[in-house]
């Protein structure tokens, strides 16, 4: 039986301890702006290739298109998710699951948890996986991945992935029906915050310039050259001509690639992306992301040998 | 006799993959065993979301003692041959024995092979149905290269005699197989031995699994429906649910839980959509007014509080979804109040394909067609317009965008609030069907005309883009569509010819009009198509117009469509070929059907086909077959022999025969009521006169040499069986029945 926690930020806290304790490296979040945290190269890039890995992370994700001026309960164009990717994935991952459920006062003899199929797919990074949503009492807290395929290439062996919705499984533990009204720190604190007292202004804020303001012609050049940028930076030789040594630039130039995925991500809240070109767009980032993986498996945290 | 049972278990298995993994795992291992030289008793599976289980009884303990003699080549024979030979016996050149065979000297291999034990037998084709096991989607995990469909665990396997059981030795990627399980994942205890299948399942049943999915399907069935009578309730059925959640529990705990005042105002089918998709409840209803005011939701553990905290959470998570549906709901209705034309003009910004325009394009062609076909279908032209323009109105909508499902059924509840009128409304709901083959066919005016024209445009779209169904490949569905207008067309005894509307749609496709003067040329040719029905001649008449510099799209058209509309209607007769087959009627009568003019009027030709299917099997029937083949047979033969037709002036006055001048004097009397039978589509009736004339067609054989020494006689009664032939091919063309 675990009590449970009163925060936002103690459930967080709880999840590093019980990683960090399953021997995961804690890291911190991505300095980009991403979409979901399977963009943290902790994940997309570490998940390729044969050198073992195991971490853990808070990553800020966002969403323009669901940006509400944070008015909607449950709806946040910014929020976070808890990411942990180990690989090999061990055989007790569910159990190890389970248990950080439990480590956040989920108590699994009064709850009903189900791992439902769900199989994901990010078209943008060419990665695919098995695997579940897990639903406690009908709601979805995390998705379960076993990934087969990153950036084009089989994942051998293969990475466990966990990923959960922090803001949502926070509310169901904490019980609270809206996200602005949950209590960000300790509500007994000499200042107690809740959530919306920390983001209800930044979502108004960003749902505007999401959806209205956004410089649609300056982000359409952005992407360009961000495409540009990430097939320049691969383009040059694996050694390096200044060292002597063999340094290949692959998470310079996946930064590229984020950043072309999150100006898409931009350019669809605005609206300015037709149906067909979606794919176009989408299709583009995918090859920038297959070229980023073909480059991190050709160095020695990719597993080649030196 | 031992018994065997085998639990392959693993992380959670999807719902919709567990009956046919069943199924397999009982195929590919019995199948094994019995090509091994094993037989058994029975056989039977059950899974769980983490189980597979197979038990099959009276198993033989081992297979028996084999002689297989093989026959090779002959002795001399090239040496690539004769290796071939033994590596296919497994044989060495010494071990094989020459006989003596017709062609002389002949190596023959003779292969014993020793029984083996059933353990042995089944380790190996357990192993191999593991490693080939056809799962709909397969993975690998950690460090290995086993594929499952989600990690595999263990596996038990062992074989029960009287004295105790035995485990089947086996090992696969690490995983050696052994005669222990575990429960249920958080109310078991651990693991523990297995002695037999009776005592896997009673110790499984004390761990809280339920390894039948059937008995665990009913257990639901039966709380839920208990439940819900005694407060005087109904839970909907639904059967893919079922069997869905079931796949989704080891141990069902059943609990009805409370919707929520707010939401009861919901359309009972956004309710019950909103519960199935994404909580997977099941809908309660209240017998008296028929809504939806309660759900069953099925947990998979036994809790301390008899299920309250998890219905709280599941309640919960209900209201948040629901008030989705409800925002998404209100809002619709404020815009379908205020003006529904917003959404269709929305739609001009959602492409429906890539060559084929936006769906505000569609919706416009669509619109053009129904105000064409209103007439034909007896509906008001511009009822079925407006209709036409709406019935898509809600794929803009809140609720669709979150429903795809409820497309439609919301197009009717938002054009009943717009104040449109009854018929449109029904048109927004009626004009996707029918969808399946047993699907109900709509019957009201409008309702038929949006729904043709609907499935008519999509048709000759996919043929002017040439973008058809090949082989199992059919993204657009086109063949359902094609069978839609087929049963909108037979079960409302439309008269149309469907040629006309094709070329009138086909054009519609090809030209994208931007300019007015193209606008205007447009115009004039869907007049000419309407007035000639032919796209053909419409066309030519532009032409002629234009002399010579009309815009490219003229030229285009010229190239293909009129071949392309002639495909169209025979991807129309292949359908009704499978529908007639599937109604039992003979594929001959079919064909002859189908060779006759006219035959893009459906309801004619399968009116047609009908009645020669029920007269062929009539005894007058056969008189006609037999009466006109006959007189067909020779005619067809003098003209080959004479490279000439026979088809005029048959006249009594050179009949020399009675009988001769019977058949006249028969011909006579029929044809009158034969033709006005035709011209009011009585086909019985026709054929009843045709097969009158069998027995005079008989008695003129009889008596009668057509081919004569006297020239006029033998032409004048050749064109007498020409008058024959003719009379008959009115109602089909025969020559293409058989018997």
């Amino acid at each position: 039986m675990s009590d449970t926690p009163r925060s936002f930020q103690e459930i967080i806290l709880r999840l590093q301890n019980y990683w960090a304790a399953k021997g995961c490296a804690v890291l911190q979040p991505y300095d980009m702006e991403v979409g979901a945290g399977t963009f943290h190269p902790a994940t997309t890039l570490r998940s390729l290739g044969a050198t073992p890995w195991a971490a853990a992370y808070v990553q800020p994700s966002r969403r323009p298109t669901d940006g509400r001026y944070g008015e909607n309960p449950n709806r946040l164009q910014h929020y976070y998710q808890y990411q942990v990717l180990i690989k090999p994935s061990p055989p007790d991952l569910q159990a190890l699951y389970l248990g950080s459920l439990e480590a956040i006062g989920i108590d699994m003899a009064m709850h009903d948890i189900r791992f439902v199929e769900d199989d994901w797919e990010s078209p943008t990074l060419g990665a695919w996986g098995l695997g579940w949503e897990v639903w406690c009492d009908g709601m979805e807290v995390s998705q379960f991945t076993y990934f087969q395929q990153v950036g084009g290439h089989d994942c051998k062996p293969v990475s466990g992935e966990l990923t959960y919705g922090l803001e949502r499984l926070a509310m169901y533990v904490l019980g609270v029906d809206h996200v602005m009204d949950m209590p960000f720190n300790d509500p007994d604190a000499p200042i107690a915050l809740t959530y919306g007292d920390v983001f209800r202004q930044t979502e108004a804020e960003y749902s505007r310039f999401n959806f209205d303001a956004a410089n649609t012609e300056v982000l359409l050049k952005h992407f360009e050259e961000a495409e540009q940028e990430c097939e320049d930076i691969l383009t040059h030789p694996y050694d390096d001509p200044k060292t002597g040594k063999r340094i290949i630039m692959a998470h310079p130039a996946y930064d590229q690639c984020i950043k072309a995925s999150h100006i898409f991500n931009l350019l669809d809240a605005r609206g300015v992306i037709s149906v067909t070109e979606r794919q176009a767009y989408i299709g583009r980032v995918r090859a920038l992301a297959k070229k980023c993986a073909d480059a991190f498996v050709q160095t020695e945290a990719g597993g080649a040998q030196a | 006799m031992p018994d065997l049972l085998i639990e392959l278990f693993s992380e959670e298995i999807p719902a919709r993959m567990q009956k046919r993994a069943g199924e397999d795992l009982k195929k590919r291992v019995t199948d094994g065993l019995v090509e091994a030289g094993l037989t058994y008793a029975s056989a039977a599976a059950f899974t769980t979301p983490r189980r597979l289980v197979l038990t099959v009884d009276g198993l033989t303990e081992e297979s028996p003692n084999t002689v297989e003699e093989r026959k090779g080549p002959k002795v001399g024979a090239p040496e690539k041959a004769v290796e071939g030979f033994l590596r296919s016996t497994g044989l060495s050149m010494d071990q094989l024995q020459v006989r003596d065979d017709k062609k002389g000297q002949v190596y023959f291999a003779v292969i014993e092979k020793t029984g083996r034990p059933a353990a042995e037998i089944i380790a190996e084709v357990l192993e191999a149905t593991i490693r080939n096991f056809p799962w709909p989607k397969s993975m690998r995990w950690g460090a290995g290269n086993l594929r499952w469909v989600r990690p595999l665990h263990s596996i038990l396997c062992i074989l029960t005699r009287e004295d105790g059981a035995e485990v089947v030795p086996l090992s696969v990627d690490g995983i050696e197989a052994s005669n222990t399980t575990e429960g249920h994942r958080f109310m078991g205890a651990g693991r523990f031995t297995v002695s037999s299948f009776d005592d896997y399942v009673a110790r499984l049943k004390s761990d809280k699994v339920v390894i039948d999915p059937q008995e665990r399907a009913d257990h639901i069935w039966a709380d839920a429906t208990n439940m819900a009578f005694a407060q005087g309730l109904e839970v909907v059925e639904d059967k893919g649910l079922l069997a869905e959640v079931s796949g989704l529990v080891e141990w069902p705990v059943v609990l009805m839980g409370e919707i929520g005042e707010d939401f009861l105002g919901l359309p009972p089918e956004v309710l019950q959509t909103s519960m199935k998709e994404h909580q997977k409840f099941f809908s309660v209803r209240d017998p008296k007014t028929g809504k939806i005011v309660k759900f069953v939701t099925v947990a998979n553990v036994e809790t301390p509080d008899n299920g309250a905290t998890i219905l709280a959470g599941n309640q919960k998570v209900l209201a948040a979804r629901l008030s989705d549906a409800k925002f998404f709901w209100e809002n619709d209705l404020r815009v379908a109040t205020s003006g529904i034309e917003v959404w269709t003009d929305k739609l001009s910004n959602v492409t429906f394909h890539n060559k084929l325009g936006s769906q505000k394009e569609r919706i416009e062609r669509i619109a053009a067609l129904s105000r064409k076909l209103a007439p034909v279908v007896g509906a008001d032209a511009d009822l079925a317009a407006q209709a036409a323009r709406v019935a898509k109105a809600d794929l803009s909508s809140e609720m669709i965008y979150e429903f795809p499902e409820l497309q439609g059924l919301m197009g009717r509840y938002y054009a009943e609030a717009a104040g449109l009128p009854a018929e449109v409304a029904a048109a927004c709901e009626e004009h996707y069907s029918p969808l399946g083959p047993s699907d109900d066919v709509p019957t009201a005016d409008v309702s038929v005309a949006v729904a043709l024209a609907d499935k008519l445009d999509i048709l000759t779209g996919f043929w002017a883009i040439d973008e058809k169904p090949t082989g199992s490949k059919d993204p657009f569905a086109l063949r359902r569509a094609a069978l839609g207008v087929i049963r909108l067309i037979l079960t409302n005894d439309l008269r149309l010819s469907l040629d006309y509307f094709f070329d009138a749609q086909l054009l519609r496709h090809e030209i994208e009009v931007t300019d007015a003067e193209e606008a205007e040329l447009l115009n004039e040719m869907l007049t000419e198509v309407s007035q000639h029905g032919v796209l053909g001649s419409a066309l030519r008449t532009i032409i002629e117009k234009l002399d010579g510099d009309g815009p490219a799209w003229v030229a285009k058209l010229t190239d293909h469509a009129p071949d392309v509309s002639a495909d169209l209607l025979g991807f129309f007769h292949d359908r009704l070929k499978v529908y007639l087959r599937d109604e039992g009627m003979r594929h001959d009568v079919i064909d002859a059907c189908l060779a006759m003019p006219g035959s893009d009027d459906l309801t004619l030709l399968v009116k047609r086909a009908r009645a020669l299917n029920a007269f062929v099997a009539t005894d007058d029937g056969v008189n006609l077959l037999q009466g006109f083949k006959r007189a067909n047979n020779i005619l067809t033969q003098a003209e080959e022999a004479d490279g000439v037709e026979y088809r005029f002036g048959a006249d009594v006055k050179f009949a020399e025969d009675a009988t001769e001048k019977a058949l006249f004097a028969a011909l006579d009397a029929q044809q009158s009521a034969i033709s006005s039978a035709i011209e009011a589509e009585d086909f019985a009736a026709a054929m009843q006169g045709m097969a009158a004339l069998r027995a005079p067609i008989d008695a003129f054989f009889e008596a009668v040499q057509v081919n004569t020494d006297n020239q006029v006689v033998r032409r004048n009664r050749l064109n007498l069986l020409h008058l024959i032939r003719e009379t008959c091919l009115q109602v089909a063309d025969l020559t293409r029945v058989e018997g």
